[in-house]
């Protein structure tokens, strides 16, 4: 993983509560057996027409949307199903952080293992970004804050364990594999009650 | 020693460690495996020369991409087609027992595990998948992961995890005729909102609760997840005991007997505090149906859709008119009566052979609306099987209904089975989001009784006309 860098940019505002993964990258899109070529698919349905051309009203199709490095969205963002694929999808379209009033649990999970940043403000932080998404934003993980436009600092919550690993590249999986002893010891000590193999 | 609810118990116990700056490594009994979210996770192994740890805790099926009809048909989508021969060959790879598509224990992943006995209380049990808390119903900690944790699962049988706060939703008193369990999840979550579970694992009690079966508390469980919850779970009982006796991967003998002690000391203790608490009053319940475009958007069958108008968050008020506008619905007016394209009876919510009974003894002896296209969808091979055997299939075709192979069919429309753009449908599964049945489709989520009365008069009918 790449170590998560301090950045500055613009909003993609999408002002809907709610939105779920299935909006964020629709199912049909699931039946590939690889992580890569997601980003042309995401918010498919809404970025899209019938015959595939882009509809011109959605935010991401909009100049002002261009190369914008953060989505800001409306309240429990992400919510439904477990999808990885919707992570997957926001990083590779060039999203590297979403700023919301809440999150759902596993796609907030989902993205910090893919190096995109779920960013929790108050309803007040909320409604001054969206009332000026244009301006840009720094986004500093080492110091948990948000700069906005206005020069007011606000500082986000974020799990410590996923932060440090997001600021030194730090696989999760290196972490629990070095586990490994306290693995074996717990399983001496709880013996399965299935074996599927059986 | 401080008293615990389940979730707590069930929590300590499966600990392996604890550092300081680190979530807590929580062990996982069994994890479930299908083909749309796992050969990300096998291909990680690989790159990185990784096993499976404990392939004798997984157990993989393929339900998501497959099709419904005949299995002596091929997978005509090219794409999906590989997907479950993908499935297939890493399964061989890393020594995990797969049921496959030919297999006779296939099925939606969420109905074979208990169906099979391999979901057992006191377990955690992972899939990547939300619904993974349908296996809460047996008093399991069950929770859906991403791909990443699918592979993390898959080389160290476990997770990094912060502790979620414990939720009782407490539901008294006795349903009413036509109302079932489907109607219990959707008031909760229509009462809650979709994220009124987030950061929490739900404890559904009560007598209502108790009262029922076990594939009732999996279709209340199951859709946890609608509500934002972690998991769901109900404290396992003597209900729960005759469930998984004698299921083919259930203990037998002597260590059954240790097992129903070990199991009998999972129920919440007295004195033990939740973090949130709420009651559900299941007297006062009528059959529930969706008419947005989130779970959370339900409402009794013979109440009025809500106006955005009366609410007074602005980004409320959109969210609600842009799903209404979707829909194609009018605010103040009931759902009843509205016209219906489809009838979908299936998926991991109520595809049961108890679901497909009740639907059933609802279609005896009539015939499908002429405009309405009915598709019956067990939820595992098991399923289609024991049904046959009751002559259930024989009730859905001569009434005029599609009777259909296990999967997860139109619930998530990979498969081919899928509503036209514009189509309503009245569907037993648990998410109505937009496209989420077909680019375009329309969901009115409800139980399989309430789908069955659409099927028959062709609208979104209060069932409860129909059996008095």
């Amino acid at each position: 993983m790449t170590k998560f860098t301090a950045f500055e940019s613009k909003l993609a505002p999408l002002a809907i509560d709610n939105i779920d993964t299935d909006q964020i990258i629709p199912a049909r899109f699931l039946k590939t057996i690889s992580k890569q070529g997601l980003g042309d698919q995401l918010f498919y349905d809404w970025r899209y027409d019938a015959e595939g051309k882009p509809k011109p009203d959605f935010v991401l199709n909009t100049p002002e949307a261009k190369a914008a490095k953060i989505l800001l969205a409306g309240d429990n963002f992400g919510c439904g199903s477990s999808r990885e694929h919707a992570p997957w999808s926001l990083t590779q379209y060039g999203f590297r952080a979403v700023i919301s009033t809440s999150f759902a649990d596993i796609f907030k999970q989902n993205s910090l293992k893919n190096s995109l940043l779920p960013i929790v403000v108050p309803r007040d932080v909320h409604a001054e970004l969206f009332a000026n998404p244009a301006a840009p934003v720094k986004v500093d993980l080492a110091t948990k804050t948000l700069t906005l436009a206005s020069g007011r600092v606000v500082e986000f919550p974020v799990d410590s364990f996923a932060r440090h690993c997001l600021l030194e590249g730090i696989d999760e999986l290196g972490y629990i594999l070095q586990q490994a002893p306290a693995i074996a010891a717990f399983e001496a000590s709880h013996p399965a009650a299935v074996n599927t193999l059986a | 020693m401080r008293a615990r609810t389940i979730i707590e118990k069930i929590w300590d116990q499966h600990i392996v460690a604890e550092q300081p700056g680190a979530p807590p490594l929580l062990y996982i009994d069994l994890h479930l495996v299908h083909e749309v979210t796992s050969p990300q996770a096998f291909a990680g192994l690989r790159q990185r020369g990784l096993k499976v740890r404990r392939p004798d805790r997984t157990i993989a099926t393929a339900d998501h991409s497959t099709p419904t009809t005949p299995r002596s048909l091929p997978i005509l989508d090219k794409v999906a087609a590989a997907q479950v021969a993908q499935l297939e060959a890493n399964c061989r790879e890393f020594g995990i027992q797969c049921f496959g598509l030919n297999s006779d224990q296939q099925g939606i992943v969420h109905v074979i595990g208990p169906e099979l006995g391999l979901t057992q209380p006191g377990m955690t049990v992972v899939c990547g998948d939300s619904h993974t808390a349908t296996h809460g119903a047996l008093g399991a900690l069950a929770f859906g992961i991403g791909t990443s944790e699918v592979e993390h699962v898959l080389a160290s049988q476990c997770l990094l995890q912060n502790k979620s706060k414990t939720y009782q939703v407490f539901v008294n008193g006795t349903l009413n005729t036509g109302v079932t369990a489907k109607d219990i999840i959707l008031a909760l979550i229509a009462r809650i909102g979709i994220g009124g579970g987030t950061g929490c694992v739900f404890e559904y009690c009560g007598p209502a609760i108790r009262a029922l079966s076990m594939e009732e508390r999996m279709t209340v469980c199951n859709m946890s997840i609608e509500a934002g919850a972690r998991a769901g779970l109900i404290a396992p009982d003597d209900t729960t005991y005759q469930y998984v006796c004698g299921r083919h991967y259930a203990p037998k003998g002597a260590a059954w007997d240790a097992a129903v002690a070990r199991w009998r000391t999972l129920p919440t203790d007295d004195g033990a505090v939740y973090n949130k608490s709420l009651t559900i009053d299941a007297a006062a319940l009528e059959p529930m149906i969706t008419f947005g475009t989130n779970p959370g958007m339900g409402i009794p069958i013979t109440a009025p859709i809500p106006d955005p108008a009366s609410m007074s968050d602005p980004l409320e008020r959109d969210t609600l008119a842009k799903a209404l506008r979707y829909m194609d619905l009018a605010p103040g007016k009931p759902l009843l009566g509205h016209k219906v394209n489809v009838v979908f009876i299936g998926s991991c919510t109520n595809s049961r052979i108890s679901d497909l009974r009740s639907a059933a003894a609802l279609l005896k002896g009539r015939k499908v609306h002429p405009d309405v296209r009915v598709m019956v969808v067990p939820g595992s091979h098991q399923v289609k099987e024991q049904a046959q055997a009751e002559g259930l299939d024989q009730i859905f075709r001569d009434a005029g209904a599609e009777w259909r192979e296990a999967g997860c069919s139109m619930c998530i429309a990979m498969n081919g089975d899928q509503l036209q753009p514009g189509e309503y449908s009245v569907s037993t599964s648990n998410r109505n989001f937009e496209g989420r049945q077909g680019k375009g489709g329309r969901t009115f989520l409800a139980s399989p009784l309430t789908a069955a009365a659409a099927a028959i008069t062709g609208t979104v009918s209060d069932v409860r006309e129909l059996v008095q």
